[in-house]
C-alpha cells in the first residue's frame, strides 16, 4: 500500500479576471493514501471543485505540484477519472452498454469480447445489467449515474473522481446511490476523492473529510472520520456540530474581512 | 422511471404506431385521389385546350413513357448527379472553411462573415454572374449549386463543433484522447445533428436551385439536359404533358428524399435523443 499514492504539493491556482487575477486555491498540501476515501467539503466558492479539476489534470497548477505516483499530474489521463454531477456525461449516440465497453477499450485497448465482458459485470454491480441496449436519455437522473460511475469503475482507474456525482438527485436517490458507492468500494478499494457541499454526504462517504473555506480556496482543517459508512449514530453528532462550526466560522471570518 | 415507460409492453405500442402509420397512409392515398379526380374532372368538364392544362391521364401517360423509354430516368439522374457532386464538393468547402475557423480566430470570423452574408442570397441570383464567367457550361451550374449548398453546410457544421457540450469534451480528454481520436471518437458524433441538418438544409436548397438552373444553362450543363431542361424543352415543343410529368417527378422525387431524410433521422439522432434542437 502506497501512503504517498496521491501528494499535492502548496498548490496554488489563479484565474485570470480581465487585467487581473483572482487567487482560487492556495497553500494547499496533503497526501492521500492508496485505497483512502477522502472527502473535500466546503461551501460553493471554496475552489474543491477546481481543486478536483487541477488532481484530474484539466486546471493546470499556478504554484506548486499534484504528484500522482511520484509523476507530475500535467494532463488529463484515464488514471484518474472523473464521475461529474451532469447527467450529460454518457455519450447520448451509444448504448449503455456501449459507452462503458468502449471506454474500456479506448482506454485500456482490451479487445471487444474483453471489454463486452467488463462492461457486463460493472453494470451488473449497480443493478443495470438489463438495460444495456438503452440509450442514455431513455434513462432517469439516478440510472445515468450509475452508468457513469460503473464507466469510471471498469477503467479501473488508479484514482476515482467525484465532482458532486448525486447533488442534482433527488435526496431518496442520493441516499441508495451513496450506499453503493460504499459498497463498490468495498469490492475493490479503489482511491476515491469526492466533492461535496453536504456534512451528511462527507461524513458518510469519507474515512477522512478535507474542510474548505473560500477566498481563497484554502484547507480549514483535514478531519478523521470514525463514523464513515454509518448515518445517524448518536456519538457522530459532536463530530458533526464540530464541522459545521468550522465551515460556519471560516465563512464568518470571510464575511468579517 | 423513462427506461420503465420505454420498455413498456414494446409490442402493442409498436402495433398502434404500425396501424396509425397505415391509417395515415391511407388519409394521403385519399387525398391525392380527390385531387386528381378533380384535376380530371375540371378539364373535361371546362373543355380548357390540353396545351394549357393537360388531363391527368395524359400527364400520367407520358410519365409512364418517359420511364418506359427510359428519357426521364436520365434527365432525373443527370439532375441528381449535378446536386450530388455539388453537395460533395460543397462539403469539402465547408469542411475547409471549419479547419480553418479551428485553426485561427480569424477563419472564424471569415466563415462567419462570409457564410452569414451568402447564406440569405438566392444562388439563383448569381444566375448572371455565371454565365459572365463560365458561359452556358457545367461549370456554371455547379458554380451556382455550390453556392446554394456550401453556406447552410458550413455554418452548421461550425455551430455543431462549437456547441459539444463541455462534459462530453471533458470525459473524451479524460479518456486520453487527444486530436484527431478526439475529434473522431468525441466532436464528430456529438455535432451529428448539426452535421445532418447542414446537409438535409443544403439539399433542400439545392433540389430548387438545380431546376431552376438547369432552365437556364440547360442541355450544355450535362449529356441530354436534366429535369428542369426537360420540362423547358416540353413547353417549347407545346408538350405540356410532358411538362407536368417532369413536374410530378421533381415532386416525386423531393418526396422520396424527404423521407429517406425521415428515416435515417429516426434511427440515429432521434433514437439517441439528440433531435431536440
Amino acid at each position: 500500500m502506497n501512503a504517498e499514492q496521491l501528494k499535492i504539493e502548496d498548490l496554488a491556482v489563479r484565474f485570470r479576471l480581465g487585467a487581473g487575477e483572482l487567487l482560487v486555491l492556495d497553500h494547499i498540501s496533503f497526501t492521500v493514501a492508496e485505497g483512502e476515501r477522502l472527502m473535500l467539503l466546503g461551501p460553493s466558492g471554496c475552489g474543491k471543485s477546481t481543486l478536483l479539476k487541477a488532481i484530474a489534470g484539466f486546471q493546470p497548477a499556478s504554484a506548486g505540484a499534484i504528484r500522482l505516483e511520484g509523476r507530475v499530474v500535467s494532463e488529463p489521463g484515464p488514471d484518474r477519472f472523473v464521475v461529474f454531477q451532469e447527467f450529460d456525461q454518457l455519450f447520448p449516440w451509444k448504448t449503455v452498454r456501449a459507452n462503458v465497453a468502449d471506454a474500456v477499450r479506448l482506454t485500456r485497448g482490451l479487445s471487444r469480447s474483453e471489454a463486452a465482458r467488463r462492461a457486463e459485470s460493472v453494470l451488473a454491480m449497480v443493478g443495470l445489467e438489463a438495460y444495456g441496449d438503452f440509450y442514455p436519455h431513455t434513462l432517469s437522473g439516478g440510472m445515468k449515474q450509475r452508468v457513469a460511475i460503473a464507466r469510471a469503475w471498469a477503467i479501473e482507474p488508479i484514482i476515482l473522481l467525484m465532482d458532486e456525482p448525486f447533488a442534482a438527485l433527488d435526496a431518496i436517490t442520493r441516499a441508495t446511490l451513496q450506499q453503493e458507492t460504499v459498497n463498490i468500494w468495498h469490492r475493490a478499494r479503489r482511491t476515491l476523492i469526492f466533492v461535496t457541499h453536504s456534512i451528511d454526504e462527507a461524513m458518510f462517504l469519507g474515512q477522512r473529510i478535507v474542510i474548505m473555506g473560500s477566498r481563497p480556496g484554502r484547507i480549514v482543517e483535514i478531519i478523521d472520520n470514525p463514523y464513515v459508512d454509518t448515518r445517524d449514530k448518536p456519538e457522530s453528532a459532536a463530530l458533526r456540530q464540530r464541522i459545521r462550526d468550522l465551515l460556519t466560522s471560516s465563512a464568518a471570518r470571510e464575511a468579517a474581512a | 422511471m423513462n427506461a420503465a415507460e420505454a420498455s413498456g409492453e414494446p409490442g402493442r405500442t409498436a402495433r398502434a404506431a404500425h396501424s396509425e402509420l397505415w391509417r395515415v397512409a391511407a388519409r394521403k392515398l385519399v387525398i391525392a385521389a380527390i385531387f386528381f379526380g378533380g384535376w380530371e374532372v375540371a378539364v373535361r368538364v371546362s373543355g380548357v385546350s390540353p396545351i394549357l392544362i393537360p388531363s391527368v391521364e395524359g400527364v400520367f401517360g407520358s410519365f409512364f413513357r418517359g420511364i418506359a423509354d427510359l428519357s426521364l430516368i436520365y434527365s432525373t439522374w443527370a439532375t441528381v448527379q449535378n446536386l450530388l457532386i455539388a453537395m460533395l464538393v460543397g462539403l469539402a468547402i465547408a469542411v475547409a472553411l471549419n479547419i480553418g475557423a479551428f485553426l485561427s480566430s480569424w477563419g472564424r470570423e471569415a466563415l462567419q462573415t462570409v457564410a452569414a452574408a451568402l447564406n440569405p442570397l438566392p444562388a439563383i441570383a448569381l444566375l448572371p454572374v455565371a454565365f459572365l464567367w463560365f458561359g452556358a457550361s457545367t461549370t456554371s451550374l455547379l458554380f451556382v449549386l455550390v453556392n446554394s449548398v456550401v453556406w447552410a453546410m458550413a455554418l452548421n457544421i461550425f455551430t455543431g463543433f462549437s456547441t459539444v457540450p463541455r462534459t462530453i469534451r471533458f470525459v473524451g480528454r479524460n479518456m486520453g484522447l487527444r486530436g484527431l481520436a478526439l475529434f473522431r471518437h468525441v466532436y464528430v458524433p456529438a455535432a451529428l445533428p448539426y452535421i445532418y441538418t447542414g446537409i438535409k438544409i443544403s439539399w433542400a436548397f439545392g433540389w430548387r436551385t438545380v431546376i431552376a438552373a438547369e432552365l437556364v444553362f440547360g442541355a450544355t450543363a450535362s449529356a441530354g439536359g436534366g429535369l428542369g431542361w426537360r420540362i423547358f424543352i416540353d413547353r417549347y415543343n407545346l408538350d405540356t404533358e410532358g411538362t407536368f410529368a417532369g413536374l410530378l417527378t421533381i415532386i416525386l422525387i423531393g418526396l422520396a428524399v424527404d423521407s429517406l431524410f425521415r428515416l435515417v433521422e429516426r434511427r440515429t439522432i432521434q433514437k439517441w435523443g439528440m433531435a431536440e434542437h
